[in-house]
């Protein structure tokens, strides 16, 4: 028994076991086929090209959020803050960008000031739970009321408005291409070079077996207070979109985020212990997100049941998603 | 000395040490707000909260990540469900609190067999059971109207009931008591610690893990069904989603209770006394005269400060 216990496990594997461990989010993938299929069998309109754009920049915020949260996940760590960070990314972000006059060079000016709140948010979370060593599921939830205090402060109630040069961006086409495709290819881009990063090795190392990490001689703390660093860029980013989709700022337009990112991770074949999962597959978590809603909206479902058809939706696709991400680790 | 620390660093011990700091602190703040009916006020909200931390509490003991993110959809709809049964009428509060400990039963009853037969991590099975809850609050809102408590109820909650002392609270000094007796006097109990901190061990002696830990969802998913009722009883309506906000500070009851996450550890005791301190915490928070937003920093930052009195990991070790 021992004997084979040792045996690397693509060897033991069948064939659907081997290309799930080479891709492994390849079932996600198959449920975002298997949905846009439904959805244009419901609504062949819901396929053209301006609807998917549509649904690509309503959901381009949850799609980043959830990759931010996908990091942390790779370490075994949970972050329940990064709904309000993302909240208050987007107050800073307008109230700044309108205190500043509304210019080309405010936008900028302020994005970049985003950027740089979303990375102190983060390490104020990495600090907390890997280097005071406090756990990671309640205190990011008090980072998050922290968080969502600060936005409080900095705008009470929803409603400033984004500049029109900003959302006119978000929503316009540059040479014919919507820009948020723009975005979607900057950000292939991006988790490519990350993914090839030392970083990344080092957090899903982390994640596998912390106490063998740090007997390799990794700096588990560094790595995992990166990790959080990490999740709270790209929660900024995921502001920029939700600021760019809304046009306006919302102190708690995040709240409701934050259990979906966690959510898209798990659809996307990850494993919440950690050590274990893709950006890919958050991204296309996300993407069921998005369908799942769509279809139960286009399949003529009653108003007052759709909640409850998208949640019982999740809750099979979630399910799904553990049993197929097992099968391919075992 | 050392005996002194060791019981000094027991975390009922400092959560009863922050608790009595924390009443002298608001009384300083505002005079009137340790008196004896403020006092049975903070109770009451404390015991609401520390009844859905009860559940919360064995699933957590219970081990494999533990945890019940679905107490707050099971709070909303049992006291949805208890006002139409009940619908004002003291002869409707027992068939009410049936059907209510039915549907909280049911549905920790599918948060186990998801977590044991299909092996989902808890915190996956109860994410999505939470949205399946929302959307079924949704659905039955449509439908039918909120409801309301019986007046029994109300009084049961709101008014002393014994001694001087509100129904609800000598409800939860009995949860407390049965909680204790249950997890120290009980095989039952036994076998809770037992799998929570060595499922492997535990079933190789032959404790039926698998029943044990769908009983436990079970048991949570009741004691969210008895606050939702006594929350219908303190607000009078039951109106939307009112349980979620109890869902995290739950979870935080039972760490400021001194039972680890990782399970296997703990107790309800503690978490009873980690309830109470959060009442306290976020009611001088609303006695002093500040923005809702720097409440919200200052409630947050407490947090995180309280939190390193409690089970902090251990530093990494060669």
């Amino acid at each position: 028994m021992a004997e084979t216990a040792t045996v690397p496990s693509y060897r033991r594997a069948g064939g659907i076991g081997r290309v799930l461990e080479r891709y492994p989010f390849l079932p996600a993938l198959v449920i975002v086929v298997a949905l846009l299929f439904l959805n244009g069998f419901f609504s062949p309109n819901s396929l053209s090209f301006r609807a998917l754009t549509g649904l690509l920049s309503t959901y381009m915020a949850l799609i980043l959020l959830s990759i931010a949260q996908t990091y942390v996940v790779y370490a075994g760590d949970i972050d329940l803050s990064a709904g309000a960070i993302l909240s208050l990314v987007n107050v800073a972000i307008v109230v700044l960008m309108e205190r500043w006059g509304g210019g080309a060079g405010a936008v900028l000016l302020a994005l970049a000031m985003g950027l740089l709140l979303g990375l102190v948010c983060g390490l104020v979370n990495g600090l907390v739970v890997a280097a005071l060593r406090l756990q990671a599921i309640v205190a990011t939830f008090a980072t998050s009321i922290f968080f969502t205090g600060l936005a409080l402060y900095i705008l009470p109630v929803a409603g400033t408005p984004a500049p029109a040069l900003f959302w006119r961006a978000y929503g316009g086409r540059f040479f014919g291409v919507p820009f948020v495709f723009y975005i979607l290819a900057v950000l292939a881009i991006l988790l490519a070079v990350l993914s090839r990063t030392r970083l990344v090795t080092q957090l899903l190392a982390v994640g596998d077996d912390p106490q063998a990490a740090y007997q390799t001689g990794l700096p588990v703390v560094a790595t995992r207070v990166k990790g959080y660093v990490l999740c709270g860029l790209f929660s900024a980013l995921a502001a920029f979109c939700i600021t760019g989709d809304t046009a306006s700022g919302d102190p708690l337009v995040g709240g409701k985020m934050t259990l979906y990112s966690v959510a898209a991770v798990v659809l996307g074949g990850s494993a919440l212990s950690g050590g274990w999962g893709t950006v890919v597959g958050s991204l296309l978590g996300a993407l069921t997100i998005a369908l799942v809603n769509s279809v139960v909206f286009f399949m003529g479902t009653p108003s007052e049941w759709q909640n409850f058809v998208q949640g019982l939706a999740i809750l099979l696709v979630l399910m799904a998603g553990v049993l197929a991400g097992r099968r391919g680790r075992s | 000395m050392s005996r002194i620390n060791s019981f000094l660093r027991q975390p009922i011990v400092v959560a009863l040490v922050l608790i009595v700091f924390l009443l002298y602190l608001g009384e300083a703040l505002s005079p009137g707000f340790a008196t004896g009916g403020q006092i049975l006020r903070l109770l009451i909200v404390a015991s609401l909260l520390g009844i859905i931390a009860a559940g919360q509490n064995v699933v957590i003991l219970g081990g494999r990540e533990g945890i019940d993110l679905s107490v707050g959809g099971v709070v909303s709809l049992s006291a949805i469900i208890a006002g139409n049964v009940m619908n004002g009428a003291d002869g409707g509060i027992l068939p009410a609190v049936g059907a209510c400990l039915a549907a909280g039963a049911f549905f920790g009853l599918l948060n186990g067999l998801g977590v044991t037969l299909l092996r989902i991590p808890p915190l996956v099975m109860t994410l999505g059971m939470l949205g399946v809850l929302q959307g079924l609050l949704v659905v039955i809102r449509m439908g039918i109207p909120s409801g309301q408590a019986a007046p029994a109820l109300s009084r049961f909650v709101t008014q002393p009931f014994a001694y001087g002392i509100p129904g609800i609270i000598w409800l939860w000094i009995m949860i407390g008591i049965v909680m204790a007796l249950m997890l120290n006097r009980t095989v039952f109990g036994h076998r809770i610690y037992a799998i929570g901190s060595n499922e492997h061990a535990a079933y190789m002696a032959g404790v039926p893990v698998g029943i044990i830990r769908i009983a436990l969802f079970v048991i949570s998913g009741m004691f969210a069904a008895i606050a939702g009722l006594c929350l219908l009883g303190y607000s009078g309506t039951s109106f939307a989603n009112v349980g979620e906000q109890y869902m995290l500070p739950s979870i935080i009851a039972v760490v400021f209770g001194g039972t680890s996450l990782a399970g296997g550890k703990g107790g309800y005791t503690g978490t009873m006394a980690g309830a109470v301190l959060l009442v306290i915490l976020q009611s001088i928070l609303t006695t002093i005269n500040i923005e809702e937003s720097g409440r919200q920093m200052v409630f947050g930052a407490t947090l995180l400060l309280l939190m390193m009195f409690y089970g902090r990991g251990r530093a990494m070790r060669a």
